[in-house]
């Protein structure tokens, strides 16, 4: 029987897979020998490889990334880590104006190869400073390619196809599914270039779309759903840069009702692009019931813990949303009846 | 006027330059005094090469032939030139939106350069950067780039990268007075100099920002101070004596080459030229006035270059024009080419966003066994 391994033991053990297959990879980050600021992701690397490979750095975000990113362009396959995303912030000008503008402005001889590992750490309290999922401001900007794994295996196989991926690409993992486990095969190498959004579930009714734990609000959802008499198709995302909107569309084909579940905020995010992606390719008959976006409310994270408690989306959300949207267009034979 | 000694004046304070952004001062002939000929008619050659192929960019902006923004390095050839000197194309230098000087002094081509600021396919950066943009990667230039200090920490990672992968090369970074003001330089020298990274980081200290004189945005002159506090070993020179860059860059690179960590190079210049395009006035200097444009020509490095070779049999006025001349029809020669030459294939517009099929047309290098 193969054993269950946790999504935060997978980010480590994609880790020890390109650490040890792969002399040109190298990590460098704030905490990256600490389990206070990396969960048990990155646990003993610096002791296993060395720490001229695993480097804990200086305070300093903009500079680790920029080096990180020179150390791309000579062949090695560099990985910078940011225990919370909203710190990597300060590197938004290495992130956004170099690594992923040097490829095109360079007329092609320029490859900052970097990953940037962005974890998301929210919850708990933590306030405004200390809980943004910003996948969506990134993935706004073309040249970077950004991925969110949302199941252990993704955790481990996108760190995998990010670090072997000739773009810079910026993987987004988060806290609250380092707990989630699942049996898996061996780690190998991965090309991210074939990586796709997966139906993680099928269903006829409607389609659930999110990205990295959303997709656990979602998977949550539909099972409840399922109870219910509703059947659900669940999109896992994957990759939010480049967006690969086929493979939702051809579910809304089918079910005709889109929830997108995001965890960042409401306005001009990704619940929003999921969402036009899918108007633009349908016909306008195909809707039974107009879309919904379930993201966080415009407002900074909160640190109350009451205003916490009504902040972030959950399942229940979701299935709510499902079935006032069933309730609208109740009965499954409406639209055949419509198309026939 | 007397010959003049190329030493660098002994300063380390944290406010005073003494003489050296006086204009008046280092104005002399270079005592060229047991340099070989050859060596230095070859950086005269490439201090000219630099500043006639900016007199042909501007050019080429009075005219509206190129639109793109054109930042002139002229006046401040002896700093690009005296640290090249000191490098090999295994090295990996960096630049920043006036980085004609540097390209060209690493060795980039010509051709390259004026395609790429008019924007053609045979540019050095395929026609898709222009005059902000530019690699020599086979020379050692890596990229030049406008975003203020971006390239310092880039350097960092160079340097980082050679270590880790045992290369014998040292990466340079070239910036200005202006990206000392942005705090990454900062993260930088502390990141380098903790690691003990093989970096050299050169400020070319031209005095100004693009409208602001550094005397309204420090509190002291020199950058030096920042090197010193971050336990760099850090050198000041007159940045318009090529010999003296060349001297001081040549300690700093061998100490870095040897293990010894990074050094931090202030070269104190001044460009003729505004901040962005070809203007021979006071451009957009709030206090920059013609008084102290006229004063700075004084200390034309390429003059005292000339002078000390001229003083020493090595060269003769007439030599020296028809060098000046040679290079003019070789710059014309390519700028007329790159006029003919195709744009950018309008594919490029998307093939180039992300690497194209399994095999990347990027070879990596660096990571020799």
């Amino acid at each position: 029987m193969t054993e269950e391994i946790s999504y935060g033991d997978a980010i480590r053990i994609g880790f020890e897979y390109l650490l040890g297959t792969r002399p040109d990879v190298f990590v460098m980050g704030q905490g990256v020998w600490s389990p206070w600021y990396v969960g048990n992701s990155m646990t003993d690397l610096d002791k296993k490889f060395g720490r001229e490979r695993v480097i804990d750095t200086p305070v300093s975000e903009a500079a680790c990334t920029g080096a990180a990113i020179g150390a791309s362009l000579f062949g090695h396959r560099a990985v910078v880590v940011h225990p919370r995303m909203d710190f990597m912030v300060l590197a938004t000008d290495p992130i956004v104006n170099q690594a992923a503008k040097w490829a095109h402005m360079l007329g092609g001889l320029s490859r900052p190869a970097v990953t940037i590992r962005g974890i998301v750490n929210r919850g708990g309290e933590q306030g405004a400073q200390h809980s943004q999922a910003l996948h969506s401001w990134y993935a706004h900007i073309p040249g970077l390619r950004v991925v969110m794994p949302a199941t252990p295996t993704d955790a481990r196989d996108l760190l995998i196809a990010a670090v072997l991926c000739d773009d810079p690409v910026l993987y987004i993992d988060d806290r609250w599914l380092y707990a989630v486990s699942e049996p898996m095969d061996p780690p190998a190498d991965v090309d991210l270039r074939d990586i796709r959004p997966v139906v993680r579930r099928t269903g006829g009714d409607v389609t659930l779309v999110a990205a990295g734990h959303s997709w656990l609000l979602a998977e949550t959802a539909a099972a409840d759903l399922a109870g219910r008499g509703i059947q659900a198709e669940v999109i896992d995302l994957r990759v939010v840069n480049p967006l690969d909107h086929e493979v939702v569309a051809a579910s809304v084909a089918k079910t005709g009702r889109l929830v997108a579940i995001d965890g960042g905020w409401r306005t001009c995010g990704l619940a929003g692009e999921v969402i036009a992606g899918a108007a633009e390719r349908l016909d306008p008959a195909v809707w039974r019931s107009r879309p919904v976006r379930i993201a966080l409310p415009d407002a900074p994270a909160p640190t109350s813990r009451p205003l916490e408690a009504t902040y972030y989306p959950t399942a229940e959300h979701v299935t709510s949303a499902v079935l006032a949207m069933v309730e609208e267009t109740p009965a499954a034979g409406a639209r055949t009846a419509r198309a026939g | 006027m007397g010959p003049s000694s190329t030493q660098t004046p002994a300063l380390h304070s944290d406010d005073d330059f003494g003489p050296l952004t006086d204009p008046t001062q280092f104005v002399g002939t270079l005592n060229v005094d047991g340099h070989p000929a050859d060596r230095l008619l070859a950086f005269l050659d490439m201090m000219l090469r630099i500043r006639v192929t900016e007199e042909v960019i501007a050019e080429l902006v009075e005219s509206g032939t190129v639109k793109c923004p054109c930042h002139l390095g002229i006046g401040q050839e002896a700093v690009a030139v005296g640290v090249a000197a000191c490098l090999t194309p295994r090295d990996r230098a960096f630049g920043t939106h006036r980085s004609h000087s540097h390209y060209l002094a690493m060795g980039g081509p010509l051709p390259g350069l004026l395609a790429e600021v008019l924007g053609r396919a045979s540019g050095c950066s395929g026609g898709m950067g222009g005059s902000m943009h530019l690699i020599a990667r086979e020379q050692g230039f890596w990229g030049s780039v406008p975003i203020v200090a971006a390239t310092v920490p880039v350097a960092v990672g160079a340097a980082l990268s050679a270590r880790l992968g045992g290369v014998d090369a040292v990466a340079v970074a070239f910036f200005g007075d202006g990206a000392c003001e942005e705090g990454v330089v900062h993260e930088s020298l502390n990141l380098a100099a903790s690691m003990r990274l093989p970096v050299l980081f050169v400020v070319e200290n031209n005095l100004y920002s693009s409208h602001l004189d550094i005397q309204i945005r420090q509190p002291a002159q020199s950058l030096s101070r920042f090197g010193v506090a971050n336990c760099i070993d850090t050198r000041i020179v007159d940045g318009n004596d090529v010999l003296a860059v060349e001297a001081a860059t040549r300690e700093l690179v061998e100490r870095a080459r040897a293990g010894g960590g990074p050094g931090f190079l202030e070269a104190v210049t001044y460009r003729w030229r505004g901040h962005v395009g070809p203007s021979q006035d006071i451009d957009v200097g709030v206090r920059r006035s013609m008084v102290d444009v006229a004063a700075w020509l004084g200390r034309d490095p390429v003059r005292r270059l000339a002078e000390g070779l001229i003083g020493r049999g090595d060269l003769t006025p007439e030599e020296l024009t028809a060098r000046r001349d040679r290079l003019r029809e070789e710059v014309t020669a390519a700028r007329d080419a790159a006029l003919e030459a195709p744009w950018p294939e309008p594919s490029a517009l998307l093939d180039l966003v992300y690497a194209a099929g399994p095999v990347s047309p990027f070879q990596p290098q660096g990571l020799e066994a």
